[in-house]
């Protein structure tokens, strides 16, 4: 198997379902300009602007144009460039998208996707947020977070070929990570969890960018005889605890780790679960690891220590231990 | 319109001509009968609502039944619509069944959103209905994303979508026409300018009161029209749909017209004056259309109230349908419910 990174994982998925005429981009300075982070360039080349469309600055008319065309048998991929600018489309993904199947009583659907990017690098308050929670809060939504390539190549072509509408999520901090990928097509199916990780003293529940940091913390903790288990949600709604679960009820502690605010965040939900589900086999109460609840600052000094850390992973894992 | 002034010339002369249209005695009729159907299905609905039968939000479209029948009357079957939640005219006008409706007032498993619609959110997507939207001027995204899925299809269907003054004042409003007119998609819109926003009056909510102009910063082609007159809507209509079908991009509609009942029945109305409503009472849609029919020699006076009559038996019918219907199942309230493609997960959610 090849090993590339999430950036030519993710154009290989989308070079596949391209395969499908019923599939299109649409986003902004995704074809013209080359795609602000590289995902689709030389996509508005080969496929041409009926299919990859550039789109004006205006998130609710992305997200909406997305969802009418997929009521109408198209596949479209909406894709909004940073996750804070979704907000201006949250009325077309929560009010229309999540909403289409269930209310008109099943006579139609909306499979669509919405790609987009969490992260941060010195982008200030309001380029640095994660609204994970946000989607996965909406019934009627599903949300994936990806780790691997693998996964992201994976789940990308399950998020189009599903009937109902996807947030795909991705981060900027991840494009480059590298890993093995077959050259074929292939799915990963959405709702699906996975051990990223065996040890035996203790779980960490995560995903996305946090199962690499999660990782990084680990090797350094085996140094010190500290097994870690890893639990890559994958998918936030809908939510597969069954292999936390199992883990937990193994290592008999966990840390929840999300690139989040903590209050009412991803993490809390799935603390929640644990306690509700694994209360018999809890040996000490689970730890969570997220942003500290600022708005982000700039400097860099203040950034660092308000996103997580490996450091800040590793200082969690041996106090639940303690 | 605004910019293609030039007038259909393809009226019949038949022998009633003054009427100026190009329909015969069997559609000029129909079209008497689907707003006679609209006003006895609200008149319908407003009673069962008081009895407790209809519950949650009720917005009646008494008044503005020129406006939905003339405007539908211009499109094909395979034509999409989208429509507010101000939205039994437009399913009546489309031809959905009045049983299936009543049903989902009801909130019964065989209303046309199986109960779990309601009032504002009637659809049928057989008939390319693709729904009431309750979020004001939303649905006018998802229309375009019709509109574009029809262009990308080239399967020639045009999108046609209802909405009022009020909602031309929010940001959706102005990316969906950008996108139309920059895409040069198949769609006409229609704003029904009842002259109020909720309750508040046209004058006090937009910086512009002709809707139609707003079109002008898109170069898009618009023009106002008399929605209380069903013919004179229905050519209007005609014109714009065909602009709209043969690629020259989209149309925007104004349609003046007026709500004789509140914003839903709840509404005091404290916002206009009875004196006002009175007169624009005066100037009925139905009652206008059919005295036009009868001095045409269209239509008798007999044969008039034989189709009210027959109007009051379907909405009747209708009536009884959704009482004798059963409650919806209560699969839509799992998890799986809302999805087309339910996962299994483990362990569910809320212990399902």
């Amino acid at each position: 198997m090849a090993v590339i990174t999430v950036r030519e994982a993710l154009r290989q998925s989308l070079h596949d379902v391209m395969q499908d005429e019923r599939v299109f981009i649409i986003g902004e300075d995704i074809g013209y300009y080359g795609s602000t982070y590289g995902v689709t360039a030389g996509f508005l080349e080969q496929y041409g602007p009926e299919r990859i469309r550039d789109s004006p600055i205006a998130e609710a008319g992305i997200v909406g144009l997305a969802v009418g065309a997929a009521m109408v048998g198209m596949r479209p991929i909406a894709e909004i460039m940073s996750v804070n600018f979704s907000l201006l489309a949250f009325d077309m993904l929560i009010n229309h998208a999540a909403k289409l199947y269930s209310m008109f009583g099943g006579q139609f659907s909306c499979p669509m996707v919405l790609r987009t990017t969490n992260g941060w690098t010195q982008l200030s308050a309001t380029h640095s947020q994660s609204f994970d929670v946000m989607f996965a809060y909406i019934p009627g939504l599903k949300v994936v977070a990806p780790a691997t390539p693998y996964d992201m190549k994976g789940l990308l072509r399950a998020a189009v070929e599903d009937p109902d509408p996807v947030v795909f999520i991705e981060h900027t901090l991840m494009y480059t990570q590298k890993g093995e990928v077959p050259d074929e097509s292939y799915v990963v199916p959405i709702g699906r969890s996975i051990l990223n990780r065996e040890g035996r003293h203790v779980t960490v529940v995560t995903y996305s960018r946090m199962v690499h940091l999660t990782n990084q913390a680990a090797d350094i903790l085996a140094k010190e005889g500290i097994e870690v288990e890893i639990v890559d949600l994958r998918t936030l709604r809908p939510l597969d605890m069954s292999v936390a679960l199992e883990s937990f009820k193994k290592t008999n502690r966990a840390v929840v780790v999300t690139e989040d605010w903590q209050s009412f965040g991803t993490s809390a939900e799935i603390a929640a679960r644990l306690y509700e589900y694994g209360f018999d086999h809890l040996d000490a109460p689970i730890k969570r690891v997220n942003f500290k609840e600022v708005p982000m600052p700039y400097s860099k000094n203040l950034e660092m220590k308000t996103v997580i850390t490996v450091d800040r992973i590793a200082t969690a894992i041996r106090d639940v231990l303690k | 319109m605004a910019q293609t002034t030039e007038q259909n010339n393809h009226r019949s002369a038949a022998d009633h001509a003054e009427l100026d249209t190009d329909l015969g005695s069997d559609a000029l009729i129909e079209l008497y009968r689907q707003m006679v159907l609209i006003r006895r299905f609200e008149e319908k609905c407003q009673e069962m609502y008081t009895k407790a039968k209809i519950g949650g939000f009720l917005h009646l479209y008494i008044g503005e039944e020129a406006t939905g029948v003339g405007a539908i009357a211009a499109l094909r079957d395979g034509d999409h619509i989208f429509t507010h939640y101000r939205d039994h005219g437009h399913a009546l006008a489309r031809g959905l069944d009045p049983k299936p409706l009543m049903a989902e007032l009801f909130g019964k498993e065989t209303g046309s959103s199986k109960g779990l619609g309601g009032s504002m959110h009637f659809a049928d997507a057989s008939k390319h209905f693709w729904g009431g939207y309750a979020i004001v001027g939303s649905h006018l995204l998802l229309a375009i994303g019709v509109a574009l899925g029809a262009k990308m299809q080239k399967n020639n269907q045009v999108v046609m979508v209802f909405f009022g003054d009020g909602a031309t004042n929010g940001g959706e409003f102005y990316e969906a026409l950008n996108f139309a007119q920059l895409w040069k998609l198949p769609v006409v819109f229609v704003c029904e300018n009842n002259l109020y926003a909720m309750g508040t009056p046209l004058e006090i909510h937009s910086a512009v009161t002709e809707i139609y102009r707003k079109a002008c910063a898109f170069d898009m082609t618009s023009e106002r029209v008399d929605g209380n007159d069903v013919l004179v809507m229905r050519d209007v209509a005609l014109r714009a749909v065909e602009h709209a079908r043969s690629g020259q991009g989209p149309v925007l509609l104004e349609a003046m017209t007026y709500r004789f009942r509140g914003h839903s029945a709840q509404d005091t109305q404290k916002y206009r004056s009875k004196e006002d409503v009175e007169t624009h009472r005066r100037a009925d849609p139905i009652d206008a259309y059919r005295a036009k029919l009868l001095a045409a020699g269209v239509l008798t006076d007999a044969q008039a109230n034989t189709i009210d009559n027959a109007v009051d038996d379907v909405v009747e019918e209708a009536v009884r349908f959704a009482e004798e219907s059963p409650e919806p199942g209560e699969r839509w309230i799992l998890q799986h419910g809302v999805y087309a493609a339910p996962i299994e997960v483990d362990p569910p959610i809320h212990g399902e």
